[in-house]
């Protein structure tokens, strides 16, 4: 039995990259290479099961489809790197979409995504207000915000039963088109939007200080840092964040509805979670939530082409974020 | 330093002394009655006939809320959150309803048993995979609400099923007195019989210590893995009665989850209990939930646009946790 186990090991000696202590060394320092390999192992799969699924027309689809998702869960990232969290992005989603859908026909694009955008901040700087410097539980206070912006929305609806109109064409071409049917416009608002947050929170003193409020809050008043700006300020960039995924949805659904993106919550939270990002602050980062927006993507585009009941499809999906999460969990535990 | 020992001991000794310890240790439970009270009055105010009928549709439309809120609160208590409490309920409302369906009235009994089995059972799956795997509570149960979703749609596909008589009958109506309404009764018993002991025992102590500071409860010896568990299996245990009483009111079960489980963290929150944990109890959670609902009705009466209702909602969400903070805030100060 020693003989058998001692065996592999006595070259792995010479070759430090064979052993099991320099992968997890490896998987720690750098959390987003198991990422990756899972998304490509689920390609994979996805190739094996249905075989000629993989090709250019795919990738396109499955970026359109996470482009949105990744953008909300950017929204949670940030928020989760501070120890908070947005449940609202759902409604401020839905509720910009809807209101840009109805503004347009009057006012013309450029006014209706502005309204939007300033509605969105508002409600954002709220939300900052009561978590920043009413110290409000971020869950609750997103949670509340969530239900007043609905509200809203549903009353606003009703005023512009009339004049309701559809989504603006400009918002189409972004949402679901693609240059040569295979990289998606979105892209173009995507790209820039990732490198800002990317570099930003490496680079940057804001992005510097969300990880030290998440990671030792006292610890930062002590240095100077004042939470509560910061705070006030984040939930307005998630805020805004959430709209532009909005104009991307309704663009993407061709529909405007004020619940349009509340499918998207739950995933958005799953996708930073798989992505690395630590719901108790302090540690994440948003390379890791872009994978994590695709692995979840693949997965249900996966479970969706074996044919499976939708009843079938959830239990799986649920599954899988646990199973994922715990195995994330234990390769990048300090120990 | 013996002077301040014997103020204190005397401070114990009178009575009045003692009662105002209580309402400052459950100041929030009692402005939250005194608030219900108002309310209530208010609502008889603007609906004269507002009466037994009233109040026998506050309490059966109150009571699923009431015991998922009730669950929520065991595991906020100890720390934790359980995102699945709604699936869960969906999940055991659609077993107790599909097995029921056609069956005697004495199968149903048995029925009711393995459902609340199934109860706790869904709570230790939850509850081991948070101990097991370490995963963040909110993560594990957010996932996991995916799967009891599923599995309630394998049950049944649309809503669909059947409740046995006695349990129909058992939260509709009035016992001894009309204004006693059959729902409520069923509250506090289930409530008396299942959290009371529990509270007073090792267990409860244990659930509130785990709450409070994980850390040093581990050193003075509690098993923190088996008392998370055991808060998940509580937890679980209520969102299967939340279910039964879901079957019960509606005669079938439906396989979607409701909007239960936010609410029910808006409720414990409501009621005073610290979603950092360890503090707060149940009564707060429940008086929290009726006044929740008695607002929905009365501005229903009023005729009040149902999305402005929704933000009110919203309002009253965030302004009672900022008044509750604010005044945490002062105490710190002074």
């Amino acid at each position: 039995m020693s003989g058998v186990a001692s065996a592999p090991s006595a070259p792995s000696a010479r070759n430090p990259w064979l052993t099991a202590t320099a992968w997890r060394r490896l998987f720690r320092d750098r959390p987003i290479l198991p990422l990756l390999a899972l998304l490509a192992l689920l390609v994979a799969l996805s190739e094996l099961v249905r075989p000629g699924i993989v090709n250019p027309n795919w990738a396109g689809f499955i970026l359109r489809t996470a482009v949105p998702l990744a953008i909300l869960a950017g929204c949670q990232t940030l928020t989760m790197l501070t120890g908070g969290i947005d449940l609202s992005v759902g409604a401020v989603a839905s509720g910009s979409g809807f209101l840009v859908a109805t503004l347009v026909g009057d006012q013309g694009l450029a006014v209706a995504i502005l309204a939007a955008v300033v509605v969105a901040s508002l409600a954002g700087l709220l939300t900052g207000i009561g978590v920043g410097v009413f110290r409000v539980h971020p869950l609750i206070m997103t949670l509340g915000m969530g239900l007043v912006v609905f509200g809203l929305a549903n009353w606003w609806q009703l005023v512009m039963v009339q004049t309701g109109g559809g989504t603006p064409d400009e918002l189409r071409w972004i949402g679901s088109g693609s240059f040569m049917g295979i990289v998606p416009h979105s892209l173009l608002v995507f790209v820039p939007l990732a490198l800002v947050i990317l570099v930003g929170l490496r680079r940057t003193g804001y992005g510097r200080l969300l990880y030290a409020i998440g990671d030792n809050p006292v610890a930062a008043r002590l240095s100077g840092a004042r939470a509560w700006q910061v705070i006030v300020l984040l939930y307005v960039i998630s805020a805004v964040m959430a709209a532009i995924a909005g104009f991307l949805v309704s663009g993407l659904t061709n529909v405007a509805s004020v619940t349009l993106a509340d499918s998207y919550v739950l995933p958005s939270v799953a996708a930073a979670v798989i992505g690395g990002t630590s719901i108790m602050g302090g540690r994440g980062g948003y390379g890791g939530t872009i994978v994590g927006a695709l692995i979840l993507t693949v997965i249900i585009s996966l479970l969706s082409s074996l044919g499976y009941p939708e009843a079938v499809r959830q239990v799986l999906f649920g599954a899988i974020i646990v199973t994922v999460a715990a195995a994330y969990t234990r390769i990048t535990a300090e120990s | 330093m013996s002077a301040a020992a014997a103020a204190v001991d005397d401070a114990r000794a009178r009575p009045a002394d003692a009662a105002m310890a209580f309402v400052r240790r459950n100041g929030w439970t009692l402005g939250l009655l005194a608030f219900l009270a108002v309310l209530l009055v208010y609502t008889r105010a603007i609906q004269p006939t507002y009466g037994v009928t009233g109040i026998q549709g506050l309490a059966i439309s109150v009571l699923p809320l009431a015991l998922a809120s009730v669950g929520q609160a065991i595991v906020v208590i100890s720390g934790g959150i359980d995102l699945s409490i709604g699936s869960m309920m969906a999940l055991t409302s659609v077993v107790a309803a599909s097995q029921m369906k056609g069956q005697g009235e004495e199968f149903g009994v048995g029925i009711v048993i393995a459902v609340l089995a199934l109860g706790l059972l869904l709570g230790a799956i939850n509850g081991s995979l948070v101990v097991l795997t370490r995963v963040p509570d909110i993560v594990v149960t957010l996932a996991m609400s995916f799967v009891w979703a599923g599995c309630a749609l394998l049950v049944l596909k649309t809503p669909g099923g059947g409740a046995a008589v006695w349990l129909k009958e058992l939260v509709k109506g009035s016992l001894v007195n009309e204004w006693v309404p059959k729902a409520a009764i069923a509250l506090v018993i289930i409530v008396a019989v299942i959290w009371l002991p529990v509270q007073r025992s090792r267990l409860g102590l244990s659930l509130y210590a785990i709450g409070s500071n994980q850390l040093a409860a581990f050193r003075s010896g509690v098993s923190v893995g088996r008392t998370k568990l055991a808060s998940y299996m509580l937890t679980g245990l209520f969102a299967a009665l939340a279910g039964l009483s879901l079957t019960a009111n509606t005669g079938i079960g439906t396989p979607v989850p409701g909007p239960y489980t936010l609410t029910s963290v808006a409720a414990v929150v409501l009621g005073g209990v610290s979603l950092a944990g360890g503090r707060g109890g149940v009564a707060g959670p429940i008086v929290a939930v009726v006044i929740l609902q008695l607002l929905r009705s009365d501005m229903t009466f009023l005729n009040v646009n149902t999305n402005l209702a929704t933000v009110a909602n919203g309002v009253i969400l965030i302004g009672v946790v900022m008044f509750g903070s604010l005044i945490q805030m002062r105490r710190a100060r002074a």
